[in-house]
């Protein structure tokens, strides 16, 4: 602890603080711009400056806090004269060239100039000249530029080199001239791109698809999580009336820090469009409305006269354990074991090490190497990509990737797409192996494209293997990590939605929906698979919007959005979050537990869940682990297995398509634009 | 006056030519090696009792600057940078260096090498200096040819390779870490100070940066002995200086002087005097365009050193003395100089980026009468808000020839002010 004393007052701070952080660890607020604790130093705003005094007297002139370190017995002087009116000609400065739009500017309430302007600023200006004016940038359907407003923080050319690795902004011109825009005027392509939007702290950068809808004191905060892919980023859902107007992150160290992928930032208006809000029933092959009661009627009666093992469900990419749990329960009930959570074909199975992020995300910072095996992070986990990218500018860390070749905004030896090369690293004889060996604390990320396929569990017993041969899993150290690239499935696979003895697994369900052998299916949110000619069965579609699962059922069951009602996910990694319901349900939907119910209640079985508390009291007592909220849930080290052939065993991408993974990105129409305007740049270039 | 025999640029004119033959005819090159061999300590020692002073602006003591480097090898590369980037207003001192004695500066890069323990050599050059860039190659690569740099440099066991870099014409480069940023291939942009240079310059590497002055006097001193050049001008202001005369005399010129000559002297003896006479003259800007102005009443009297123009609350600065006579809009001078530091301000910093703009409006809206004479208050004292908040010394360089201007012609502003305004009254 170093002792330095603030405006008089003496503060113990931890060593190797900036000024400007040990102001505000002793709660002494300073303004400023262009710092961020995220990003690098730029000392270029210099609305920070504070006096200092040490043995050799008072400072020849006030200095950047952001840029000083402090030191044992530093004296610093926040309140001075000269404090003050050096602020006030930051102030004034930064404002001669700003516009005075704030009442047409979306940054409006929530705008680090305006605040500071009224607690720090001069009052009034001395400037009678014109104001500069600056072209606006076209920066892609995400980010509204107003360059005008610009204040040349620097904060988004920073992020786009250090988060996203892109190096998509900077700045050109010098001196008033200077001004913030996109490489040879392009769009900016990363997947992290929206967060400048927060970072920006005036309105040069704003929010294209939130412009002119909303204003900061009318929206009501809900604090939730995201299911758009397994990271569990923690948002914060603002609303107005019913309506989800934007999503914002929230700050969790461990899991996003304070960025969220652009998917998570611009979903929300797909949560408006393509809503199943009413129960439909095909007749003589039209979608009907109907009432609940006819359709759980109809399904009633479809399952009485099935046998159980005639019955199946496979569950989607959304739902939460709740919903998970509770057509389980039904499907035990009914006595059929065919169920099936992983929808894209994926092998894994057995205890949570062999599918859980073992490291957590925190254990990338400690690593030191990574192989990256039939994955493409940026994509898959826009956030995981951007913790490595932090780590691949650390001199003496490698980063090795087997399988499809991908742009992931940093360097990596390539070790080509053939599954099989996991031989030569296990035998010590490819190249990359000498760098294997030199790693400490190695991670492991295996993505689900490496699992599919009827050898995808042999390979990931390779995996292991491979592992336990390095330093990936020692006693206080387990870096093989499985990542998971949808929200529901961890969450699935902990409670156990798969195949039970004798049960089908997915191609073996898809199969007896096409021969007559499956007689009833349920989709619960399952919007991924093709079923192909289901003539002979009778598919149940539970889910929130009339995509691929709905087109292809019988009946459809209308169920609430994630946002729409509480339920637990495990990420990734293995940690115990909740969503919490930030807008109401549409039309009648109903929680799948109350669908459930209403089934058991219709064919007389011997369960009732009666409420969405006793559910999940009901969970907790099954599964205790749930309830260690925010925490990882880890196993141990996963153990060696036999049964190693993957002579035909294949890459895929686990994600094709950033922007269009799930049924509610697909409704969006933001988010299909964008992905429009990205196929359309393509051709240009 | 300076003696001849006490000259150190003995062909500023180039009366010879510059080629390496020539120039160990007077004495370049003629024993470097055992100055090399008096090591580190004993070549910063004889330059801390030399006194030496950076003569690139800031007067900072060359032998100080040069003891901040790490003495043990650090594991990485050590540089010098020799600052080239020569573009303050009214400064050609540098230019007529590299022009005519080019070996002098490749001999003092090789000996600060030695003394610093540097391996590597930039010399970053202005990129408007094209000819001089030539001058300066064929310099070097005769050196190389003679083995006077490069592997085992002057034979003295030492490696050393020296390399020209060329600008691309910016003037904030001339400022050391935004040199080292331009040289890095990144944008110009001075860095924030700590880290300094010595312990992480180029490349994070630790580096010196030296004006090409400072540099080029060193062989000559060490040759000469310290001594020698202590006995030169006044206490804390040793040496001789190459001073550039320009604006409204009879004869501009570089000249070579003692440090702390006086400024009539100065222009008296070498520029043939100011235009129309002695008492002709309006004002004189004694260090390059970036220090306050002086009024005919200083210019009188004071010596030409650090100390006395500091005194004055001017400064020395490059020694780049622009005289102005009373047929100066002195006004309207000033304002040319704040657009240049507006044009040249890199738009990093918030004080420089937007104050140098405003000054250099306000100081149009001056020197065509159109502002009020309140409005000379608020323009001092935005001066005073750019001065000393901002990343490197541009704002300042900005701010003070406006508050030269304002602090001895005050008087003269404000007539300038009233007199326009009663135009435009009786024209309405």
């Amino acid at each position: 602890m170093t002792k330095v004393i603030i405006d008089g007052k003496t503060f113990e701070v931890e060593e190797g603080l900036s000024i400007i952080q040990a102001c505000e660890d002793s709660g002494v607020e300073i303004p400023r711009f262009c710092y961020h604790e995220r990003l690098s130093v730029a000392g270029n705003c210099r609305m920070c400056l504070v006096d200092i005094e040490d043995s050799r007297g008072m400072s020849p002139k006030p200095v950047a806090s952001c840029a000083v370190p402090i030191s044992e017995g530093l004296i610093i002087h926040t309140k001075t004269d000269r404090v003050k009116s050096a602020r006030e000609g930051i102030m004034e400065f930064l404002l001669i060239n700003h516009p005075l739009d704030c009442p047409i500017c979306d940054q409006g309430g929530e705008c680090d100039l305006q605040d500071q302007s009224v607690a720090y600023g001069y009052g009034a200006s001395r400037y009678e000249q014109d104001k500069r004016s600056v072209e606006n940038k076209d920066m892609g359907p995400f980010i509204k530029t107003e360059m005008t407003r610009c204040i040349h923080c620097t904060r988004c050319v920073r992020f786009s080199s250090e988060v996203t690795g892109a190096d998509e902004i900077g700045a050109i011109g010098r001196g008033r001239d200077m001004e913030i825009t996109t490489y040879l005027d392009n769009a900016v392509q990363s997947e992290l791109s929206g967060n400048v939007i927060d970072l920006c702290p005036v309105g040069a950068l704003t929010s294209k698809p939130y412009a002119f809808s909303a204003r900061p004191w009318e929206l009501k905060h809900t604090e939730s999580i995201d299911v758009m892919d397994a990271v569990g980023s923690n948002i914060r859902i603002d609303t107005k009336g019913n309506k989800v107007m934007r999503v914002l992150p929230r700050v969790n160290e461990e899991v996003n820090e304070e960025w969220i992928s652009d998917k998570t930032r611009f979903f929300s208006d797909g949560l408006g469009l393509q809503r199943i809000d009413r129960p439909y029933l095909k007749e003589n092959g039209k979608l009907k409305e109907v009432s609940w009661e006819k359709a759980i009627n109809v399904l009633s009666n479809k399952l009485l006269s099935s046998k159980p093992e005639e019955v199946a469900s496979i569950s989607g990419d959304l739902p939460s354990i709740e919903s998970v749990y509770s057509l389980k329960k039904l499907m035990n009930f009914i006595g059929s074991p065919n169920i099936e959570c992983r929808e894209d074909g994926s092998k894994i199975s057995g205890n949570r090490e062999r599918w859980l992020f073992n490291s957590k995300f925190s254990g990338i910072e400690e690593s030191d190497g990574c192989l990256l095996i039939g994955t493409n992070p940026r994509y898959e986990a826009a956030l995981i990509n951007s913790r490595i990218l932090r780590k691949s500018k650390e001199s003496n860390y490698s980063i090795g990737l087997l399988g499809k070749e991908n742009q992931l905004n940093y360097g990596y030896n390539f070790l080509g797409e053939d599954p099989r090369t996991i031989n030569d690293l296990i035998s010590g004889s490819h190249a990359f192996c000498s760098k294997l060996k030199t790693m400490n604390k190695p991670i492991m990320i295996i993505g689900q494209g490496a699992l599919t396929g009827n050898s995808g569990e042999d390979f990931l017993n390779l995996c292991i293997k491979l592992a336990s041969k390095y330093n990936f899993l020692r006693h206080d150290w387990n870096g093989f990590n499985v990542l998971h690239n949808v929200a529901s499935r961890p969450g699935a696979m902990e409670v156990g939605f798969l195949p039970e003895s004798g049960g089908r697994n997915l191609d073996q369900i898809l199969e007896g929906c096409n021969d007559g052998k499956i007689s009833t299916l349920f989709l619960l949110g399952a919007d991924e698979v093709v079923l192909g000619d289901t003539s002979d069965c009778f598919v149940v579609y539970l889910g929130h919007h009339g995509d691929n699962g709905a087109h292809q059922a019988d009946l459809i069951l209308p169920s609430p959005a994630f946002n729409e009602q509480n339920g637990l996910y495990l990420n990734t990694e293995g940690r115990v979050q909740e969503s919490v319901r930030a807008t109401f349900p549409v039309g009648d939907a109903k929680e799948d537990w109350e669908i459930v119910s209403m089934i058991s209640k219709k064919m007389n079985l011997d369960f009732q869940i009666n409420s969405f508390d006793e559910l999940r009291d009901e969970i907790f007592k099954s599964f205790p682990d749930l309830k260690k909220f925010d925490q990882c849930i880890l196993g141990s080290l996963p153990k060696e297995m036999k049964n190693q052939n993957i002579k035909k065993h294949k890459f895929c991408n686990a994600v094709e398509n950033f922007w269009l993974t799930n049924s509610i990105t697909r409704s969006s129409k933001i988010l299909c634009d964008r992905n429009q305007f990205l196929a359309h740049e393509a051709l240009e270039n | 006056m300076l003696k001849d025999k006490d000259r150190i640029f003995t062909n500023l004119y180039g009366f010879e030519p510059c080629s390496l033959k020539s120039a160990k005819a007077r004495g370049d090159w003629s024993n470097t090696k055992d100055i090399i061999l008096k090591g580190r300590d004993g070549i910063i020692s004889e330059l801390t009792e030399s006194g030496l002073r950076g003569r690139g602006g800031a007067g900072f003591p060359t032998a100080t600057k040069w003891s901040f480097m790490p003495k043990e090898p650090t594991g990485k590369t050590h540089y010098l940078v020799v600052n080239a980037d020569e573009s303050e207003p009214g400064t050609c001192k540098d230019r007529d260096i590299i022009r005519h004695e080019p070996h002098k500066l490749l001999e003092g890069s090789i000996i600060a090498c030695a003394a610093m323990g540097a391996q590597v050599c930039y010399i970053y050059i202005r990129g408007e200096f094209y000819n001089e860039r030539l001058i300066l190659e064929s310099a070097l690569s005769e050196a190389y040819d003679d083995g006077l740099i490069g592997k085992n440099a002057c034979d003295s066991g030492l490696d050393i390779e020296i390399f020209i870099h060329h600008g691309a014409g910016a003037y904030i480069c001339g400022e050391e870490t935004a040199l080292l940023e331009s040289l890095e291939g990144k944008k110009g942009m001075p860095r924030l100070k700590p880290p300094f240079p010595a312990t992480s310059g180029l490349y994070g590497c630790p580096t010196t940066v030296n004006n090409v002055e400072s540099i080029a006097v060193v062989p000559t001193i060490l040759r000469r002995g310290p001594g020698w050049f202590s006995s030169l001008g006044r206490k804390r202001n040793e040496g001789t200086k190459v001073f550039c005369i320009s604006g409204h005399v009879n004869n501009p010129c570089n000249v070579e002087e003692e440090m702390g000559v006086s400024l009539k002297d100065l222009i008296e003896k070498h520029a043939g005097g100011v235009r129309g006479g002695w008492d002709n003259l309006l004002a004189i800007i004694p260090g390059g365009s970036s220090v306050p102005m002086l009024p005919k009443e200083i210019c009188d009297n004071v010596l030409m050193d650090f100390d006395s123009l500091k005194s004055v609350n001017s400064g020395l600065g490059t020694a780049a003395v622009i005289v102005m006579d009373k047929s100066t809009d002195l006004i309207k001078a000033i304002s040319r100089i704040s657009y240049f530091y507006k044009h040249e301000s890199c738009g990093q910093c918030t004080p420089c980026r937007e104050g140098t703009s405003w000054l250099w409006e306000m100081m149009e809206k001056m020197a065509n009468g159109q502002a009020r004479v309140d409005e000379i208050d608020t323009l001092l004292d935005l001066t005073k808000r750019i001065e000393g908040h901002c990343i490197c010394a541009l704002g300042d360089a900005a701010a003070w020839p406006v508050q030269g201007l304002i602090r001895h012609f005050r008087g003269y502003m404000e007539d300038r002010l009233i007199k326009t305004r009663k135009k435009i009254m009786v024209e309405n």
